[in-house]
């Protein structure tokens, strides 16, 4: 097990710069998300870090040893291939005893190992099926087993659960996560599914256009994003841009939002505000007052989508429409058309640069 | 394939019969006709033409046992068609690999194209260019001769590896093509994963390329073998009097000694002799595969 260095790692096909001088600390035993939209270089940089291709420049370290120039082979890293990349022409046990047995061990104990394998992914007694005979969920244990028998130093998966359905797809996280942990193994999971990377990993590295654009635990991502693009990939935003003031912004009517976090702009230059649509308040205006630093905006609503246990209000206010999100306590129902304050604490909302 | 069967079963082969009717006629006429006509002919002492006198016998194929000329002449033919399918593997099997995995786009149509051209020009001028290659002061010499600094004399022409030269460049394009077909649905990342296991470039190949491309082996090699054993205008050309094989002895009693019963029959033993060497490789090839 080993922790891995990425450091100004830049990767190009043509003219096109699919990494741009990314640089991460994966720690070891650690679960990694890399998230971001299509083609923002999520695959590239992990399959530089497995060694199916090489940086144009930077440094890949796996347990502090320099592997830029390492083939694949040599690595001793574990991958499951989104299309899972079972070998048709074995049986279940064979495919995972591939990796034991290419390094040429005995045959009783690589037995042994492989069964070890299919018990952790509960498929103890699948092993004499071949691959087409297998659902799609199991076809992925298998893929699993087969990457962690070898003992690898990392694991690396590109978005191993994105052909699975929902329902499937939860159970496989949950799974995933507690074999993960069973064994301690450092792990690189790559995923354009948020929700995913929030409920699943330690960190979170945010990637677009094949730069790295925020990176950390999921919470410290979600409460203080650094962007407007971070604010609104990882979940919902609601974002208000206008002149820094010092502590918040004031947007171009003169009404002031104040921020408890994020960067420090100097006051005068553009910045923006980003908060999260349950964070605020909604209220028909005789609402109690809250604070004295409490934003406050007026708006009407234009539309309600019922979900439940929860509703979402967009409310049109000075051209923009925020939403805003509310847990159905059995409190009153707000209709289409009414006017109502929004009142959120400056500890919600983020001050971004821009 | 067995689930159409089944559904076809299912519903019955009438409503097929009117679309299937062209075909079966075709094969009737094309195949069934001639080849029954020749199973008659192995069975007489003469051709029927021009009121000659014949009756049924099996002498025909009783000389392919009396004399072993036949059997030894089958058996390097057998041997000819083995060594061929094998050179075909070697050669056809990289090149099919190369043009799968290795190249993309443009220069992959590009040698495409060259690979399948033998399959365009006509078999004799195939033929007769490599006379003009491999014979002496021919190509081969001349060229060899003006690169190197010291003399030798190449002369292929008349001998066995000629035969074999002229019969591999003509079949191999079917090794690349079956070959082609199969490697390029073995999807790449197999090999990335078998590489990411811990295993060679090597130990990829041997065990995930190879036995995934297997069906393509073994139809590529049913394709040459066959042809190859029965095959007579490389021998003659290009083999001259090492090029006595089976398939020139057929030819002969068809052509030159108009002994149509006794080609029929030794055609038959030979088609014979070759099912029977599919169905015993079938099983054994299955597990390989
Ligand atoms: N082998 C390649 N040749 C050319 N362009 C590539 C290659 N691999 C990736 N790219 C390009 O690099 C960018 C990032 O791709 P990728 O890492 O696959 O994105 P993601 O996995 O985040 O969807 C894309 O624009 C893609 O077209
Ligand atoms: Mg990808």
């Amino acid at each position: 097990m080993a922790g891995v260095q990425v450091a100004n790692v830049s990767r190009s096909f043509g003219a096109h710069k699919a990494l741009d001088d990314v640089s991460i600390d994966f720690a070891d035993g650690g679960f990694y998300a890399l998230l971001g939209p299509s083609g923002s270089g999520k695959t590239t940089l992990l399959r530089q870090i497995a060694g199916f291709d090489f940086p144009d420049a930077g440094r890949i370290a796996i347990g502090g040893e320099s592997v830029e120039r390492v083939p694949v082979e040599k690595r001793c890293i574990g991958m499951v291939f989104q299309n899972y990349a079972l070998f048709p022409n074995m049986s279940v046990a064979d495919n995972v005893a591939f990796g034991l047995s290419v390094r040429g061990e005995p045959k009783a104990a690589i037995a042994a190992e492989v069964q070890r394998a299919l018990d952790l992914v509960q498929l103890g007694k699948l092993g004499g099926r071949r691959p087409h005979q297998l659902s799609g969920g199991q076809r992925q244990r298998v893929a699993l087993a087969r990457a962690i028998v070898t003992k690898p130093r990392v694991l690396l998966l590109d978005e191993p659960l994105g052909a699975l359905d929902k329902a499937l797809r939860v159970d496989m996280q949950i799974e995933l996560k507690r074999i993960q942990r069973e064994i301690g193994i450092t792990t690189i999971f790559v995923t354009h599914d948020q929700e995913e990377a929030l409920t699943m990993s330690d960190r979170i590295g945010i990637l677009r256009d094949g730069r790295l654009v925020q990176e950390g635990p999921p919470e410290e991502i979600y409460d203080r994003p650094q962007s407007e693009f971070a604010a609104t990939f990882l979940g919902d935003a609601n974002i208000f841009r206008g002149d820094a003031t010092g502590n918040g912004i004031m947007l171009q009517d003169g009404t002031t939002i104040n921020a408890a976090s994020g960067a420090s702009v100097p006051a005068g230059a553009k910045a923006s505000c980003a908060v999260r649509p349950e964070r605020i308040q909604i209220s028909t205006g005789a609402a109690k007052p809250g604070s004295a630093d409490a934003n406050t905006l007026k708006g009407q609503v234009s539309k309600r989508i019922f979900a439940g246990n929860s509703s979402t209000y967009f409310v049109d206010r000075d051209g923009q429409t925020l939403k805003v999100i509310v847990q159905n306590t059995g409190a009153e129902r707000l209709v289409e058309g009414q006017d109502v304050v929004l009142r959120w604490s400056p500890d919600s909302t983020v001050l971004i640069g821009v | 394939m067995a689930d159409q069967l089944a559904v076809a079963s299912r519903r019955g082969l009438r409503p097929a019969l009117p679309l299937l009717l062209p075909a079966y006629l075709w094969l009737t006429v094309a195949i069934f006709l001639p080849l029954s006509a020749m199973v008659f002919f192995s069975f007489m002492t003469d051709l029927p033409l021009a009121g000659k006198e014949w009756a049924f016998t099996l002498g025909n194929y009783a000389a392919f046992f009396s004399q072993s000329i036949y059997s030894t002449l089958l058996l390097a033919s057998l041997r000819l068609g083995l060594e061929v399918t094998l050179w075909c593997v070697v050669i056809g099997y990289p090149a099919a690999y190369v043009l799968a995995k290795v190249l993309k786009g443009r220069s992959r149509e590009a040698i495409f194209l060259l690979v399948i051209l033998p399959f365009w020009s006509n078999g004799l001028v195939r033929i007769f260019s490599w006379a003009m290659v491999l014979r002496e002061g021919g190509i081969l010499d001349t060229a060899l001769n003006a690169v190197l600094p010291f003399k030798i004399n190449i002369d292929l022409m008349y001998s066995y590896p000629a035969v074999i030269i002229g019969l591999v460049h003509s079949y191999v394009p079917y090794m690349v093509l079956t070959c082609y077909l199969t490697l390029q649905a073995i999807d790449d990342s197999l090999i990335e994963a078998g590489r990411s296991l811990g295993a060679s470039r090597r130990q990829v190949l041997w065990r995930v390329i190879i036995p995934l491309s297997m069906p393509g082996l073994i139809a590529g090699a049913a394709l040459i073998f066959v042809p190859v054993v029965g095959s007579f205008m490389e021998p003659r050309i290009l083999g001259g009097r090492t090029g006595t094989f089976y398939g020139t002895v057929i030819e002969d009693q068809f052509v030159a000694v108009f002994n149509w019963p006794l080609g029929a029959a030794l055609s038959f033993i030979l088609l014979a002799v070759v099912l029977i060497i599919l169905a015993l490789a079938a099983p054994v090839l299955r597990r390989a595969g």
